[in-house]
C-alpha cells in the first residue's frame, strides 16, 4: 500500500490514471451499445485495422495514436458505407481485415525497433503515455463522449426498437454510422489500454456484465461504464504494483466481473423480478 | 373532422423490379375503421411503410391527415408488427412507452414528471401497470402487444397504423386488444388502418376493407368486397366466399385443406384462403 501511494507520486503513473479514467468512460458506454447491437465483430476489425494505421503512422515518424484514429475511422466508414446485408458484410469485413492486418505486420517489420511498438500496441502501453498523449486522448474521450449524449436517446430507441424509431423519424442509417465512428474513436481510446488483441475486454466484457445486474437501460449504461472504470483503473494499480502488464489485470478483472454478474448477482435479481403478480397467463 | 384522413390518389409501388401494387386509389374517411386484408406478401405492410412516409411511392400522390407522408409525423401511431425482445435486453414495458413519446429527441433522457406522468397514464389505460416494470423479453404475447398500443397512443396521434397485431395471439387476447382499440378510436375519434390476414376478430369494427392479392386490389364495405364474384376477380381463380354458421369463408378452388386461417405465414400463392368470419 505504502508502496502504491508512493508510486501516485510519479508523473508516469498520473498520466496513466488519468489517460485510463477518460477511456475506461467512454469505453464503458461504447460497450453497452456494442452489445446491444451485436457487433462484436465489427470492434475486431476497426481494432485490427487501427493497428494497421498506427504502424503506417510510425513508420512515417507521426502520431500512433493519430495513426490508430485514422485507421479505425476508415474502417468504421467502410462497414457503415456497405450493403445491409449482415451476412454479407461480415464476409467483405473478414476479408478486408484480414489484408489489412497483413499490411500492419509488413510496415511494423520495416521499422526498426519493431519488437517494441509492436508489443504496445498488441497488448497496450498504458504506463509509457506522456503528457502530450494524455492531452490528446483526453480531447478524443471528451468529443466521443459529447457525441453519445446527443445521440443517446435516438440511438437506443434504433438500438432496441428500430422499427417504430424508424416511424419516428429516427434516422436509422445515419445513427449507425455515427456510432460506427464513436466506436472507432473508443476503440483507439481503449487499444492504449490493454491494446489490439485484448480491446474485447473493455468493449464487450462490461456492457456483456451490465446487462446482467439491471433490466433499466439507463442504469445499465452506468453499470457498464462502472464496470469499465473499476477494471482499467484496478487493472492500473496492480500492475504498478506487480510490474506485470496492465492487460493482464485489465483483463482478469473484466472477466471476474462478468462471471459474478452473470452467475451471482444476475440470478439474484431475476429471483426478485420474477416475483411480480401474474396477471395474465403464458 | 375536414377531409378525408389518408388518400391514395393512383398510386403504384414498386421495389426495385418487383411491383407491390399498381394504381390505388383509396380515401380512409376520418374517424373510420378500415381493415387491409390479403394473403401475406401481398404488399399491406408496405402501404402503412407509404403512410408513414418510410417508403415513396413510384407514381401517383399519398395525403395523410392533409399533408405528404412524412417520417416522424407526430399525429401517426404505429404499432409494428410482433417481434420478440432478447430475454435479457434490459429494457422495461415504460422504458418502450416512453419512447412513444421522446425516443426520438436528441440528447440524454431526462428524469420529468410530467412525462412520466404521460407514460403512467398510458399504460394504465391498456391495464399493463402490473407487467410494466418487468424487463419487457419476458412478457407475454399479449401483454407486449398492450404496451406496444400504449406506446403508439401515448403520443396521442390521430390516425393509428397497426401491422397484424392480433398475430401470434389466441383468441383471448386478441379480443383483448381488439376492444382497446375500439375504445380509443370511440374516445379520441381516431382513423384506425388495420393491417390482418384474417378480419374474424374485427368484423364487426370495421366500417370499409381493402383487399389486396397479386399487386391488384379492391375496396369497400366488408359485405360488398367479401363476395365470391369480387374475389374471384382479385384472384384471377375461382373462389368461394361461403357464409356458414355466421362465419364467412374465403376459399380457393386448389387450397388442400379448404381454409387454412391458421396458417397466415404460409398461404400458398395465388390460391389462398380462408378468411374465417364471425357476425
Amino acid at each position: 500500500m505504502d508502496q502504491l501511494i508512493g508510486l501516485l507520486g510519479y508523473e508516469f503513473v498520473q498520466n496513466a490514471l488519468a489517460a485510463g479514467l477518460v477511456i475506461a468512460i467512454v469505453a464503458g458506454i461504447v460497450s453497452r451499445f456494442v452489445v446491444a447491437r451485436n457487433m462484436s465483430f465489427a470492434v475486431h476489425a476497426i481494432s485490427e485495422l487501427g493497428f494497421t494505421g498506427s504502424a503506417g503512422f510510425i513508420l512515417l515518424r507521426w502520431s500512433p495514436v493519430l495513426g490508430l484514429l485514422v485507421g479505425s475511422a476508415i474502417t468504421a466508414l467502410f462497414i457503415g458505407t456497405l450493403g445491409v446485408r449482415v451476412r454479407e458484410r461480415d464476409a467483405v469485413v473478414g476479408v478486408v481485415m484480414a489484408f489489412g492486418l497483413g499490411l500492419g505486420v509488413l510496415f511494423i517489420t520495416l521499422y526498426k525497433g519493431y519488437a517494441n511498438t509492436a508489443f504496445a500496441l498488441l497488448f497496450g502501453t498504458i504506463t509509457g503515455v506522456s503528457r502530450g498523449d494524455v492531452a490528446l486522448l483526453g480531447g478524443i474521450g471528451v468529443v466521443t463522449l459529447v457525441a453519445l449524449a446527443i445521440i443517446y436517446r435516438p440511438l437506443l430507441f434504433a438500438t432496441v426498437d428500430p422499427e417504430v424509431a424508424e416511424a419516428r423519424g429516427v434516422p436509422i442509417r445515419a445513427l449507425a454510422v455515427a456510432f460506427l465512428l464513436i466506436m472507432a474513436a473508443a476503440v483507439s481510446e481503449a487499444i492504449q489500454v490493454v491494446g489490439v488483441l485484448l480491446i474485447l475486454t473493455l468493449l464487450i466484457t462490461p456492457g456483456a456484465a451490465a446487462e446482467r445486474l439491471t433490466q433499466r437501460p439507463g442504469q445499465a449504461t452506468l453499470y457498464s461504464m462502472g464496470i469499465a472504470l473499476f477494471c482499467t483503473i484496478g487493472g492500473i494499480l496492480v500492475s504498478l504494483v506487480t510490474n506485470a502488464p496492465v492487460s493482464v489485470f485489465v483483463t482478469t478483472l473484466s472477466f471476474v466481473a462478468y462471471l459474478v454478474a452473470r452467475f451471482a448477482v444476475g440470478p439474484a435479481l431475476q429471483r426478485g423480478a420474477s416475483r411480480r403478480p401474474a396477471i395474465e397467463g403464458p | 373532422m375536414a377531409g378525408p384522413a389518408v388518400t391514395f390518389d393512383a398510386v403504384t409501388l414498386e421495389y426495385g423490379e418487383r411491383l407491390i401494387w399498381s394504381d390505388l386509389s383509396l380515401e380512409v374517411a376520418a374517424g373510420s375503421f378500415v381493415a387491409i386484408l390479403g394473403p401475406n406478401g401481398a404488399g399491406k405492410t408496405s402501404l402503412l411503410k407509404a403512410i408513414l412516409g418510410l417508403v415513396a411511392p413510384s407514381t401517383g400522390r399519398i395525403e395523410v391527415l392533409g399533408e405528404a407522408p412524412r417520417r416522424g409525423a407526430p399525429a401517426i401511431g404505429y404499432v409494428p408488427q410482433h417481434q420478440s425482445f432478447d430475454r435479457d435486453l434490459p429494457l422495461r414495458g415504460r422504458d418502450l412507452v416512453r419512447m412513444g413519446i421522446d425516443g426520438h429527441h436528441w440528447g440524454l433522457p431526462m428524469p420529468d414528471p410530467v412525462t412520466s406522468a404521460r407514460v403512467a397514464r398510458a399504460i394504465a389505460s391498456v391495464d399493463a401497470a402490473t407487467y410494466a416494470d418487468g424487463p419487457i423479453g419476458r412478457l407475454s404475447g399479449g401483454e407486449l402487444q398492450r404496451l406496444r398500443i400504449a406506446q403508439a397512443l401515448v403520443g396521442e396521434p390521430r390516425l393509428l397504423l397497426c401491422d397484424e397485431p392480433l398475430a401470434s395471439l389466441d383468441l383471448r387476447y386478441q379480443q383483448g386488444i381488439t376492444d382497446l382499440i375500439a375504445g380509443w378510436r370511440r374516445d379520441a375519434g381516431g382513423t384506425v388502418l388495420f393491417v390482418t390476414h384474417d378480419v374474424n376478430p374485427v368484423l364487426g369494427l370495421v366500417d370499409r376493407v381493402v383487399f389486396v392479392v397479386n399487386g391488384r386490389w379492391t375496396e369497400g364495405t366488408p359485405d360488398e368486397v367479401l363476395t365470391s364474384e369480387r374475389m374471384t376477380n382479385l384472384y384471377g381463380s375461382h373462389v368461394d366466399v361461403v357464409r356458414v354458421h355466421g362465419r364467412v369463408l374465403v376459399v380457393g378452388e386448389s387450397t388442400d385443406s379448404g381454409f387454412n386461417v391458421d396458417e397466415p405465414h404460409h398461404v400458398p400463392e395465388p390460391t389462398l384462403v380462408g378468411h374465417d368470419i364471425d357476425r
